[in-house]
């Protein structure tokens, strides 16, 4: 049993992190330069982290897998962030925002976290303006904003559909000068194996040197993992190719507890499946839906005709349209949270509705939001999502609605973390999509990158010194130890071993099956029998792996098929967790949907007597049981309601 | 759709390499180029063969990993995308495809069709930021910025860092990629006050890794997948100017 202390600072909720800065140790800065750490990611978290101890004065070495840092897939994120600014004067505040995030995570999150978030956000525009991130503007000249789903007010800052890549831009041009000042060392090309703790605490990791195959060790006062979210269990899913959950597993295995793995968000907006060949799916970013209507044929034969090419959107007639979003959430219409607008669609594709030639699809369409604004507003909006689609589908959006369907796409789940996101295990902090921390069971859109830039810029910088205060006494760390010995021959051990089946599958045989069972028994929606198959499954296909998958090439050089072995390994035990999850959340939340637990109109129906807290799971070894630990949500500032869009 | 492909095969850095043909069938047309090469690995997987190693990540066009040079093109015969965004339908049905690394003296070849970047890394270290500290910033409504001076640094911004300029140009320069930065912090207030400074550093840089320099051919600009204008080349060159005239 693991003790879970969320450490949530006393007060009242609006005081907390004041409180927090206020009484937190602090370093001097000669034992600064003398305190090393490790960052493992360079999106947005890690950047921002790593790029903030490093003007503070802390020696830190940062890690990606990618060429350069740049390449983190933060860089792919389109449409926005989000920051209670109330630059539109419509009403919004930093308590909104809380409110907005908690509701729309379907209260599971916790309070003090969330109000923190709502908080700094503000500080997170000041910031990326003054490293001369270009967000969309007015013709005065101030910052403009949009909408995104489950929510009243425009609080999205944008910088055209691009707004991750500019985002990550500015926190890796900050982290471009901390290396040229040489307080930050940079490690590309480089994949975090094994986590090293010595005497309980994180002091360390393994690495594989991707392009000369070599096992490396480092070593630091502290270990900040930012290395993205899981959604890649799933095979299909918008992350980028390499995206994986190695790193966390690792760190799971090593004692940090994963927490509500089960919550997996499904982006309703993606284009939608067209083969077995294909390798990832892409997202259309969620602020299309600002302007554009979701539909499907009201006539199951036009959905028909459409399907078999004999008829396009053209030809059906506005009244012949179901514009079920609008027709079943008229308060908030096209612009309902992720986890609802997904499933809505689901189900109109289940009833036969779909027009995809699949039957797995809907139309997103442009046609209203032209005729009211013009064609040149619109490509100012979103040209490079039209142009996008376009290359990938052959289909011009701006004559015919464009095709979409939910997809993978983020994981709220991940290691669990304290409020100063500390891990179960003393000094290892997790940031950005790796941790669990804020957005309960659904995430709103534009709130994953003010999360990985507030845990980075103004999170971490404070809660991290708090730690390494109780650090200045302790020299460098010593990596010729026997822990360091220990994890670098786990690794090289798991290595040998991929390298040894010989088998006659290649790797991505593996993780497409594995993605078939997530889909079909833990995807958009779930039930106990369908997960205890997809357990069963999972066991069968990870024996099947190490008797039978085939990794050419050899280790000692780059080897990308040796990379993705490892990755699709701890998928097969990861996924696993997931389900686990899944089956022991007897309720319906946010993004974990359970057919067993719905109202009379397929709304999700929670248990909060049995289910108000945070599944904190801890490894117990090869093959045991993960055991389960529950930190209880209590919401003080907030009241909790049945989720309603309606 | 069925492909005869020239691979250029390299086992590292140290070796020489050479292209390989292999044929390739039951292509279908909505693949990407990139999912044709997977095709194509898991077959010389399944044959014993070592797979062609090329780098890849995002594929949406917009991480910059993935590159290529296909039938003497950056990015393939497509207009305005990346390889990762370059689909089969833009080939003939048996068509010969020759594939190749980047060729640079600023990029060598690490593996097969991988080649080392960091030299634009260091390129940006040399001076491609705004000297702001975490937690030092005034409200982001502070300084108005005229709507048309943010859509030229964001147009400049939008550069992902491929490499097909250096690519494409005859003298391997890298000044495309440069003046995308340069231009792109020079167009806004906050990034004015560095902007001699910057410029000076990054081209110094630039040169001492390798890259030749601007002839002014115009060809990155066609090769870009992100459709960077050389208008950013002529303001870098008046930043130049500027700093050779402060200096
Ligand atoms: C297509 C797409 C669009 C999105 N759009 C939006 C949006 O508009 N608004 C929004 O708020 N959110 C959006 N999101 C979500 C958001 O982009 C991500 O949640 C966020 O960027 C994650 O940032 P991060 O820093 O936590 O991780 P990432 O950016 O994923 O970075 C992970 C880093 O860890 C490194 N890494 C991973 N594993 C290892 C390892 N084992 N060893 C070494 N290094 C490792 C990688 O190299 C990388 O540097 C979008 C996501 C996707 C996929
Ligand atoms: S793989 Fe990211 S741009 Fe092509």
């Amino acid at each position: 049993m693991i003790k879970l202390d969320s450490k949530i600072p006393k007060g009242p909720l609006a005081e907390k992190w004041t409180i927090y800065k206020e009484t937190q140790k602090l370093v001097a800065p000669n034992n600064k330069r003398k305190l090393d750490i490790i960052v493992v990611g360079t999106g947005l978290a890690g950047a921002s982290a790593a790029a903030s101890f490093g003007e503070m004065g802390f020696n830190v070495k940062i890690f990606c897998y990618q060429d350069s840092p740049r390449r983190a897939h933060s860089i792919a994120a389109q449409g926005g962030i989000n920051a209670a600014k109330n630059y539109q004067n419509d009403g919004d505040s930093i308590y909104r925002l809380f409110y907005d995030t908690i509701k729309g995570g379907d209260y599971r999150s916790r309070e003090a976290n969330v109000y923190r978030l709502a908080e700094v956000s503000g500080n997170i525009i000041d910031q990326a303006v003054a490293q001369g991130v270009p967000f969309a503007r007015e013709y005065g000249g101030y910052l403009t904003n949009r909408s995104f789903g489950g929510v009243l007010v425009s609080r999205t800052f944008y910088a055209k559909g691009q707004t991750g890549q500019q985002l990550l831009l500015g926190a890796y041009s900050a982290l471009n000068r901390q290396i040229a000042a040489g307080t930050v060392k940079l490690y590309h090309r480089r994949e975090m194996l094994d986590l090293v703790v010595v005497d309980g605490k994180a002091r360390g990791i393994v690495v594989r040197n991707l392009v000369t195959g070599e096992i490396e060790r480092y070593g630091a006062h502290a270990v900040v993992l930012a290395t993205g979210g899981y959604g890649n269990v799933y095979y299909l899913s918008t992350n980028a190719m390499g995206s994986n959950g190695s790193a966390a597993w690792a760190a799971y295995k090593k004692g940090a507890a994963f927490a509500n793995p089960a919550y997996v968000q499904i982006h309703p907006t993606c284009i939608p499946l067209h083969g077995e060949f294909q390798s990832k799916l892409t997202l259309m970013s969620e602020s299309l839906r600002n302007d554009g209507r979701i539909w499907v044929p009201k006539k199951k034969e036009d959905a028909e005709a459409i399907r078999k090419g004999l008829k396009t959107a053209n030809d059906i007639p506005d009244e012949d349209r179901d514009f079920y979003l609008e027709r079943r959430y008229p308060a908030f219409g096209n612009l309902v949270p992720r986890d609802v607008a997904s499933r809505a669609a689901k189900e109109r594709c289940d009833a036969g509705y779909g027009v995809a030639p699949t039957g797995l699809g809907v139309f997103l369409d442009f046609k209203y939001a032209i005729e009211r604004l013009g064609k040149k507003k619109i490509e100012e909006r979103y040209g490079n999502l039209f142009q996008m689609y376009e290359k990938i589908t052959g289909v011009d959006p701006y004559n015919h609605p464009m095709m979409i369907y939910p997809a993978v796409h983020y994981t709220m789940g991940g290691l669990w973390v304290d409020y100063e996101l500390q891990s179960t295990i003393p000094g290892l902090f997790v940031a950005g999509e790796a941790n669990f921390s804020d957005h309960g069971a659904n995430r709103l859109g534009a709130s994953a990158l003010m999360q990985g830039l507030a845990d980075g810029y103004f999170v971490l910088p404070y809660t991290i010194q708090n730690y390494l205060a109780n650090e200045i006494y302790h020299p460098e760390i010593d990596i010729k130890t026997k822990e360091f010995d220990e994890a670098e021959k786990n690794v090289k051990d798991k290595i040998n071993k991929l390298m040894s089946v010989k088998g006659n599958e290649p790797v991505d045989h593996f993780h497409r099956e594995l993605g078939k069972i997530m889909w079909h028994y833990v995807g958009m929606s779930r039930n106990r029998e369908g997960l205890e198959k997809a357990i069963s499954e999972i066991r069968a296909l990870r024996e099947e792996f190490w008797k039978n998958v085939r990794v050419s090439g050899s280790a000692d050089n780059l080897n990308p098929e040796l990379e993705k072995a490892g990755r699709v390994a701890d998928f097969l035990e990861l996924g696993e967790l997931i389900a686990t999850d899944a089956l022991h959340r007897e309720e319906s939340c946010g993004g974990h949907f359970r057919e067993e637990y719905q109202t009379e109109e397929g709304e999700a129906l929670r248990r909060d007597d049995q289910f108000m807290y945070v599944a904190a799971w801890e490894y117990k070894g090869e093959g045991q049981m993960p055991e389960l630990n529950k930190e209880p949500l209590k919401y003080e500032n907030i009241e909790v309601k049945t989720r309603s869009y309606k | 759709m069925k492909f005869t492909l020239k691979i250029w095969r390299q086992k590292d850095s140290r070796s020489k390499g050479k292209f390989e043909t292999y044929q390739i069938d039951n292509i279908p047309s909505d693949a990407s180029f990139l999912e044709m090469l997977d095709i194509l690995n898991d077959e010389l997987i399944r044959k014993g063969e070592e797979p062609v190693a090329f780098d890849h990540d995002c594929r949406e066009g917009i991480c910059g990993m993935c590159s290529l040079h296909i039938n003497g093109r950056a990015h393939g015969p497509d207009e305005d995308v990346t390889t990762c965004q370059l689909f089969m339908r833009k080939f003939k049905d048996g068509e010969t495809i020759w594939v190749e690394p980047w060729r640079a003296k600023g990029f060598p070849v690490i593996k097969d069709l991988i080649v080392d970047r960091s030299a634009f890394d260091k390129i940006l270290q040399a001076g491609g930021y705004i000297s702001v500290n975490t937690g030092n910033a005034p409200d982001a409504n502070a300084i108005p910025i005229p709507k048309d001076d943010a859509d030229v640094a964001m147009d400049a911004a939008t550069c992902i860092g491929c490499g097909a300029c250096v690519a494409t140009c005859k003298n391997s320069s890298a000044m495309l990629f440069v003046a995308a930065k340069v231009s792109h912090l020079a167009h806004l207030p906050q990034g004015k006050i560095e902007a001699t400074r910057r410029v000076k550093a990054m081209v110094d840089k630039m040169e001492e890794l390798g890259f030749g320099s601007c002839t002014n051919t115009g060809s990155c600009e066609v090769e870009c997948p992100k459709n960077i204008s050389i208008a950013h080349i002529a303001k870098l060159n008046r930043e130049f100017l500027k700093a050779n005239l402060e200096a």
